[in-house]
């Protein structure tokens, strides 16, 4: 996959001081010095948000120390499967990929975006100040990275720049992990988007569990990263240690669990608009918004503008939308999608197809997380295996007749 | 022989604060049908506000919400932004509900651009079905203002009834040209109607213009669109040289909010103003 995370487009992130290490750079860190890389962060001012456990999911919270990590804890995932279970061993970042992903804190659920207030006949618009508080993102995992470049796309490489979203990106540390273990419904390896880090991110941890060692071979992605890593207790990787982080990753590569053939899949899409598939899934559909919450790259949003009690101080929000809502395609006159067959195929054909023609990238990472917490169980992967086994010819998609009948 | 298949492109001017309204004033109130009207802006910080034919922009109305209505106004008239909304839900009501003085938020221009100035040398047919006659005034605006430089100009028009057509009086004055080949239809009227009833299509087959050198600027329901494009290409004129104006529902405009989307395009960025050719197969495909 394309990956232009572009940097220069990051305001710089103060002075790089004098450092031993270069970008590329991969040192040991000793499991029990992993407080010492969130110390670090934390001195230079950092928020640290990282996997935690939280009502009986690995979700993404503030943490504090190494000791809020889900210790030993790994996910069972299926369609429509989520469980945590106990490792035989104390990994720290031991399980895929959680309901939450980082469009939570880069892209909330709810902002506001001005508010505005009535001057007699007028009124006057107050803009929304970009946060600036730096933020660390513990665990940021390839697909993950992945998606967030996709948003990066979205919302700050077009003519129009979100402001709030840009102050965000560039006040974010990402350290990402390079994943040892893939879930069953991980299929990043199809869309190019994993297992393995490879660009976006300011450090990167392997982490290796072995009977009598617990430790991280930690890449510098950034000079910042670089200068973070300088002053953790860590020394040269060895020969072995790097051999068994890249055994670790290439294990997780061999382990996904679903696969998608992604072969032209655009014109495939594009040519089967009007394939019975989309009956047969819609029949499924509850059209209930979960895969598109959980999608880390789905970035839909809706306003709402709400007033105070005497409609003086009115503000408007940016709330996270759904296009498999009836409401998303309303105009004046009705919904144009207003079945589930047109809203789901709408959702899949957008990740797999339109997102290229507007983006110049997938819009699927693979992470899985749309399979396992759809409650009916509906497998993206499984979608396009079935329209790709009996493809309509492009001659029979629909070009209705007169009446606009297909 | 055909004109650019880009849409001509204006962005709006804020790209790094695209949300933020621009408070603007009413300076006069048009009641154009029962339920639609013109409100006629000027930004309160004073100066103009320039836009191509077919721009949109998204109103505020204080503390209701906000809606994407196209300029109806003379893109030779920039100091006078106008709008022509048919009041049919909360927002446009309140919009309906302003007075000379009242403040309106603005943000836009937004999107793509008939192609007025690159058909000119040919001649031009202009199809409009109800209030899709707002975004393709400015064309009819910049066409007068520069006639001599276009060939026959042709503009049929349609709406439901006689109670709906827009722009009467400008209407009965653009009929009285010898430069402009009017024609206004009905769907259904009573006995005191004495002009055309039908669909605005039938017109087009008697229409004046060489199919060879025409540029075609179509607007209303999708449906009244479909059957236009048909009876354009059946005279023969050349698919690159049709455009149409979309709709779709719109929160942002600036391709973050996603809820525009028809098939690969934003309507918001990539729109509204289409080339057919570039949209043709989505036209035809319900619930894209």
């Amino acid at each position: 996959m394309n990956f232009p995370l572009n940097r220069a487009m990051m305001a710089p992130r103060g002075s790089v001081t004098e450092t031993a290490l270069k970008v590329g750079t991969l040192r040991m860190l000793e499991g029990a010095s992993l407080d010492r890389l969130f110390g670090a962060l934390s001195k230079r001012g950092y928020r640290l948000l990282g996997p935690a456990v939280r009502e009986g999911a690995i979700v993404f919270d503030e943490i504090n120390s190494a000791a809020d990590l889900p210790a030993g804890w790994t996910d069972e995932q299926e369609g429509g499967t989520y469980r945590l279970k106990k490792r035989s061993d104390d990994a720290l970042f031991g399980y895929a990929v959680g309901p939450h992903s980082w469009k939570k804190f880069l892209h909330p659920p709810a902002e506001r975006l001005w508010q505005a207030d009535r001057k007699g006949k007028t009124f006057e618009v107050t803009e929304e100040k970009p946060d600036t508080q730096k933020t660390a993102f513990i665990g940021v995992r390839s697909c993950d990275l992945h998606a967030i470049a996709i948003q990066d796309k979205v919302f700050l490489n077009g003519y129009y720049v979100d402001p709030l979203y840009k102050a965000r990106r560039e006040h974010a540390f990402i350290v990402a992990v390079n994943c040892g273990q893939a879930g069953g419904t991980c299929f990043c390896v199809s869309m190019g988007a994993g297992p393995k880090a490879a660009a976006g991110f300011d450090l990167a941890l392997t982490e290796v569990c072995e009977p009598e060692r617990h430790y991280f071979v930690v890449e510098a992605g950034t000079d910042l990263g670089a200068e973070i890593l300088a002053e953790l207790p860590g020394r040269e990787v060895e020969g072995r240690e790097k051999a068994a982080a890249e055994d670790t990753v290439a294990s997780a590569a061999q382990q996904m669990g679903r696969y998608m053939d992604t072969t032209n899949i655009k014109e495939l899409l594009y040519q089967n608009y009007a394939h019975p598939r989309w009956d047969t899934v819609a029949a499924r559909c509850l059209t209930c918004a979960n895969c598109t919450m959980v999608c880390p790259t789905c970035f839909c949003t809706t306003v709402e503008d709400v007033t105070d009690l005497q409609g003086e101080h009115a503000e408007r929000w940016q709330k996270w939308d759904s296009c498999f809502t009836k409401d998303f395609s309303y105009i004046h006159g009705g919904s144009i999608r207003a079945t589930s067959k047109a809203r789901y195929r709408q959702w899949m054909t957008h990740k797999l197809a339109t997102w290229f023609d507007q983006f110049g990238t997938s819009g699927c990472v693979g992470c899985g997380r749309c399979i396992t917490w759809c409650p009916v169980a509906i497998d993206i992967t499984e979608e396009v295996r079935a329209i790709r086994q009996a493809p309509q010819s492009p001659k029979s998609s629909p070009v209705g007749d007169k009446y606009g009948n297909s | 022989m055909s004109t650019n298949s880009t849409p001509e492109t204006m962005m709006g001017r804020e790209p790094s604060a695209p949300m933020l309204p621009r408070p603007c004033t009413v300076q006069r109130v048009r009641q154009e049908t029962y339920d639609t009207f013109t409100l006629e802006l000027a930004p309160a910080a004073g100066g103009a506000f320039p836009f191509a034919p077919g721009q949109f922009n998204m109103l505020y109305a204080f503390g209701v919400g906000e809606v994407a209505i196209s300029i109806s106004g003379d893109p030779g008239r920039p100091e006078k932004l106008v709008h022509t909304i048919r009041a049919v839900g909360a927002t446009t009501k309140a919009l309906g509900h302003l007075r000379r003085g009242d403040t309106v938020g603005v943000r836009g221009p937004f999107g793509s651009a008939w192609p007025a100035a690159a058909a000119a040398g040919r001649d031009l047919i202009i199809i409009a079905g109800g209030i899709g006659l707002a975004p393709l005034r400015p064309v009819v605006y910049h066409v007068l203002r520069n006639r001599q430089k276009y060939g026959n100009v042709v503009l049929l028009y349609g709406a439901r009834t006689p109670a709906d057509l827009l722009y009467t009086k400008e209407l009965e004055q653009w009929r009285g040209r010898f430069d402009l080949d009017v024609q206004v239809t009905v769907d259904r009227a009573s006995a005191s109607w004495h002009g055309t009833v039908g669909v605005v299509t039938n017109f087009i087959p008697r229409a004046r213009f060489d199919p060879s050198e025409t540029v075609a600027m179509i607007c209303g329901p999708e449906i009244m669109m479909r059957f236009a494009i048909q009876e354009i290409e059946e005279m023969e004129v050349n698919t690159d040289n049709i455009y149409v104006s979309m709709e779709r529902n719109m929160k942002c405009a600036v391709g973050f909010c996603g809820h525009c989307q028809f098939g690969p395009a934003f309507i918001c960025k990539d729109g509204p103003v289409f080339s057919y050719n570039s949209i043709k197969t989505l036209l035809n495909i319900r619930g894209i």
